[in-house]
């Protein structure tokens, strides 16, 4: 890293008044910024600890006078999603349930798929591989009306298993792209050394490649579950009453058009279904970001 | 005894491309041969093909008198030490010698024991609970070998294990294989493409070039009567001096002239019978050229030739002079008081020339 | 037998996810491409009848509008989340002391859903009881902000909040991009006496051009894709006035039941991605492959 601010040729006194001015300027801006990006998530905190009565009379930015758990409580387990009034319980666990198996699966499979491409090519694994890469790109809508038969078909559809397979097929282009980049990185010496030693295929992936898949697997992980619990498009075609994941739910809370309009209990509700990805990238910032940029960059 | 092994008509193709032709080869236990060739020959593929780690598209290769030509890499008890040593990164360098034998279901004490046989024989005992990432790379470099050795294999297989290590390791560590195949009587079969290191290891040399055996033979039969200009001018440092010249009396005792761009031809007798045909390569190694009265023999011949540079190099001075349109090189003694710009007279041995065909680029002789 | 497994294991390894890409991509594609070729409507049918839905498609009005709308958003969209991108990156780059902790708030949105991005913003900008009466509050009575239903302004506020979703994670991108710069090229110029502001213009940032390209890509397919921020914001409304080609394809599909024309509009999106996509895919895998 190379320091940009560095003061230039000029009068030592004026470049100096000139930096602090600048260097003022910067953190005010960045400061802008900051507020810029977090109002709406402060506006969502305050929102839903305040009742109706004050959000009606007082200001979107106000702090809340009377600070009520009350919206929160309606939104986890009194709130309506249509003609139930359960809240958003049941459907956050709903994407518990897809989103672990589903992840799990996904990951497994993608590890395995990426070790394949990245240390035993064969005739076609690239071709294989390109393919695979190119699924990641397709817009959804275009497998929709096939996968809803094919699901129904199958007899899982709107059901929880049908929606973990969904979310498996269609992660496994990203998984095993994280994986094949991370493995082509490891030199095919140790394939052929742990081949000599007398290992076969699945004790080398075992023995010396998963034990060094920490890193990656993490980002994976971490990228397919924010992916699995923020889809909406597969869950709102795919799912039934009852089966619908948090984020879905969450839809048909804010959109009921049934009764008063509570927007206390909406903001308690965007928080809760966004909490899990949220604390996901609070504690591991560093490898959401490497999920993001390796996903969208290719490596 | 049978050998240990018998490469029979070898072929390797990857698609349309030729990698390996007709590669025949035969090593008997105890041999230390050396694979040796520029980049991309083909060296490094045909050691995967003797290892098993590629296919061979034809002929067949056996290893201690047992067909091996599709047998997997773990049945055909070798070993192999890499370039990059690849040493598992997750497990401890006792953990990296043991593994093999704990993928093979042999017993705690024996793996123990022979741990402890190998890391003494490498000295390597204090290095035991360590990491790869925790060593330098001579102390990889003897892992390799530590995890090499505890297979004691019919056949040890190298792949460039020293060109990862700087130039004062790699010397250490060729003498140690070197005490290491003499103290085992191991066979070896090892790829470089540094001819030092096939000279100075080998009992027998295999040179390839585009994926074809060049010659195979001893190092002094490969130094001293290389089968054709690429062996000549590959082999030896400072390279073999290779000169064009005309044959104007060949049979019993034959008349080589020699153009100059400065000064009279040079003519040289060379006094065996040789059949020779008009135009040849004449090959003289520079040491096979001294200063007048500093060379004896039957063959000998002496000619003033001008100096154009003197590189002193320590223990030997070199001088080049122009002979036939080539840049040749003299290997004189350190005393010398040759001095660029001025005439000298050298001594050529004739009795050590070699010939090769201008066209072909076969040895003649 | 063992013997054949062993040796074939990669291929048996990799083959079910091979053929679940060939049937549910590929195959898939194809069950698309066909139906939009036919008269399906509640239920698909197989009957070829040339380009039928797509000349419906092209005569719809409400198609007209979604089509214009992704005009609207994606080239908004795009443009300002890089111009944004690029300024948040320069900015950060300038030995910031608590660069973490800003990294960390400008990326955050990144992580939500975009339902959870799209309730927030139908709150905050909801008029009766958002921005407009809060300024209002604040001394301006006749301050107006009503482009949440506005049908002529509420395409607008969709991408207010993709910006806001998708800015921080440009920044990203960019600010990986400047740390890539060889330094040393910088220091020459400095040395050469070129003020900062042209070692940004001159020497930088055209040394970033694969990842102005990589981020243009990313945020067109994000556009393209665009479904839940509608459906969460605006619902598509008012009427169909804040419509996608998403949001077309999803109500054709299980709303209206009219499949051949959900298949013929998923297959105009399709072909708008790999427009944009393959060319670039094509010229990334050349460039590994050399």
């Amino acid at each position: 890293m190379t320091d940009l601010s560095m003061p230039q040729t000029q009068t030592r006194s004026q470049s100096a008044t000139g930096k602090i001015a600048l260097r003022w300027l910067l953190y005010v801006l960045l400061g802008l910024f900051a507020l810029y990006y977090l109002m709406p998530l402060f506006v969502m905190l305050t929102t839903s600890l305040k009742s109706l009565e004050e959000i009606r009379t007082g200001s979107l930015i106000s702090l809340p006078r009377e600070v009520s758990f009350d919206a929160w409580k309606t939104a986890w387990s009194g709130a309506c999603t249509g003609i139930q009034c359960e809240g958003l319980r049941p459907y956050f666990w709903n994407s518990v349930l897809i989103a672990v198996p589903a992840v799990f699966l996904s990951t497994l499979i993608g590890a395995l798929n990426g070790y394949v491409v990245a240390q035993w090519r064969f005739k076609g694994a690239n071709i294989i591989f390109s393919l695979m890469l190119f699924g990641c790109f397709i817009p959804f809508q275009v497998v929709l009306l096939p996968m809803a038969r094919l699901l129904g078909m199958m007899g899982i559809a709107g059901t929880i298993p049908g929606l973990i397979f969904v979310h498996v097929i269609y992660g496994l282009g990203f998984t095993t792209l994280f994986f094949r980049n991370y493995y082509v990185t490891i030199p095919s010496e140790l394939t052929k050394a742990a081949r000599v030693d007398g290992a076969g295929f699945l004790r080398i992936f075992w023995s010396i490649f998963l034990p060094l898949s920490l890193p990656i697997i993490v980002v994976t992980v971490i990228w397919q579950f924010t992916q699995i619990w923020n889809d909406f498009l597969f869950g709102v075609s795919f799912s039934q009453a009852g089966t619908q994941p948090v984020t879905v739910a969450l839809n048909n809370i804010v959109n009921s058009t049934t009764g008063v309009k509570e927007y206390n209990v909406d903001m308690a509700a965007a928080i809760i279904a966004g909490l899990p990805t949220l604390l996901v990238y609070v504690v591991a910032g560093k490898y959401f970001i490497r999920g993001l940029t390796a996903g969208s960059v290719k490596g | 005894m049978a050998p240990i092994l018998d490469i029979n008509k070898l072929y390797k193709n990857y698609g349309a491309t030729e990698i390996l032709k007709d590669i025949n080869i035969s090593i008997e236990p105890g041999d230390f041969l050396v694979l040796v060739g520029p980049s991309g020959c083909g060296k490094s593929t045909l050691l995967n093909c003797i290892a098993g780690l590629e296919e061979i598209t034809d002929g067949t290769l056996a290893i201690g008198g047992k067909d091996m030509t599709h047998v997997s890499p773990k049945d055909r008890d070798i070993a192999m030490v890499f370039q990059s040593y690849a040493l598992y990164p997750t497990m401890s360098v006792a953990k990296n010698i043991t593994f093999g034998m704990k993928v093979r279901g042999v017993d705690q004490a024996t793996q123990e024991a022979k741990l402890n046989d190998v890391a003494s024989l490498l000295q390597i005992e204090p290095l035991l609970n360590r990491r790869p990432s925790q060593l330098s790379g001579g102390q990889r470099q003897r892992v390799a070998m530590g995890r090499a050795l505890v297979r004691d294999p019919k056949l040890f297989l190298f792949d460039e294990p020293l060109s990862n290590l700087d130039a004062k390791l790699r010397v250490e560590m060729r003498t140690e294989i070197k005490k290491l195949h003499q103290t085992l009587d191991a066979s070896i079969v090892y790829v470089t493409h540094d001819q030092i290191e096939a000279m100075t290891l080998a009992t027998k040399i295999v040179v390839l070039k585009g994926g074809i055996v060049q010659q195979i033979g001893s190092p002094a039969e490969i130094y001293n009567n290389p089968a054709n200009l690429f062996v000549a001018d590959f082999m030896g440092s400072p390279a073999m001096n290779l000169i064009p010249a005309q044959v104007t009396k060949s049979g019993s005792g034959a008349q080589i002239v020699i153009s100059r761009d400065a000064g009279e031809t040079l003519v040289l007798n060379d006094a065996r019978d040789l059949s020779l045909p008009e135009d040849v390569i004449l090959g003289l190694r520079p040491e096979d050229i001294a200063e007048a009265g500093f060379r004896a023999g039957d063959g000998v011949q002496e000619a003033a030739c001008m100096v154009d540079m003197v590189e002193p190099a320590g223990a030997d001075t070199y001088v080049v002079s122009e002979l036939g349109g080539k840049q040749v090189t003299a290997r004189l003694h350190a005393e010398t008081s040759a001095q660029a710009g001025k005439m000298l007279n050298l001594a050529f041995d004739m009795s050590k020339v070699s010939y090769f065909a201008k066209e072909t680029g076969e040895r003649l002789n | 037998m063992s013997e054949w497994l062993e040796n074939h294991l990669p291929k048996v390894v990799l083959a079910p996810s091979f053929i679940a890409v060939l049937i549910f991509v590929y195959g898939f594609i194809g069950w698309t491409a066909w139906v939009s070729l036919t008269r399906s409507k509640l239920l698909p049918k197989y009957e070829i009848h040339g380009f039928i839905q797509y000349e419906r498609l092209f005569d719809s009005p409400r198609w007209d509008t979604a089509i214009n709308n992704l005009y609207i958003f994606g080239a908004l969209f795009i443009v300002i989340a890089m111009v944004l991108g690029l300024l948040l990156a320069i900015l950060l780059d300038q030995k910031i002391r608590v660069e973490g902790v800003i990294r960390t708030v400008y990326l955050y949105p990144m992580a939500l859903s975009m339902i959870v991005t799209g309730t927030a913003w139908k709150w905050i900008l909801n008029p009766g009881l958002g921005i407009e009466s809060m300024v209002q509050g604040w001394g301006f009575p006749n301050f107006e902000f009503d482009w949440l239903v506005n049908p002529d302004y509420a395409i607008y506020t969709i991408v207010i909040a993709a910006i806001w979703q998708s800015s921080g994670f440009v920044m990203a991108l960019f600010l990986a991009g400047l740390r890539s710069v060889d330094g040393e090229i910088i220091k020459a110029a400095q040395v050469d006496g070129i003020p900062t502001w042209r070692i940004y213009t001159a020497i930088i940032i055209p040394s970033m051009a694969p990842i102005f390209l990589s981020a243009f890509i990313v945020l067109a397919h994000l556009a393209i894709k665009s479904f839940d921020l509608v459906i969460a914001l605006t619902g598509g409304g008012p009427g169909y006035a804040t419509d996608l080609p998403a949001t077309y394809m999803y109500a054709m599909a299980f709303s209206r039941g009219d499949i051949g024309q959900a298949a013929s509009s998923a297959m105009i999106m399709m072909l708008v991605v790999f427009a944009i996509v393959v060319p670039y895919l094509y010229s990334e895998l050349r460039a590994k492959n050399d």
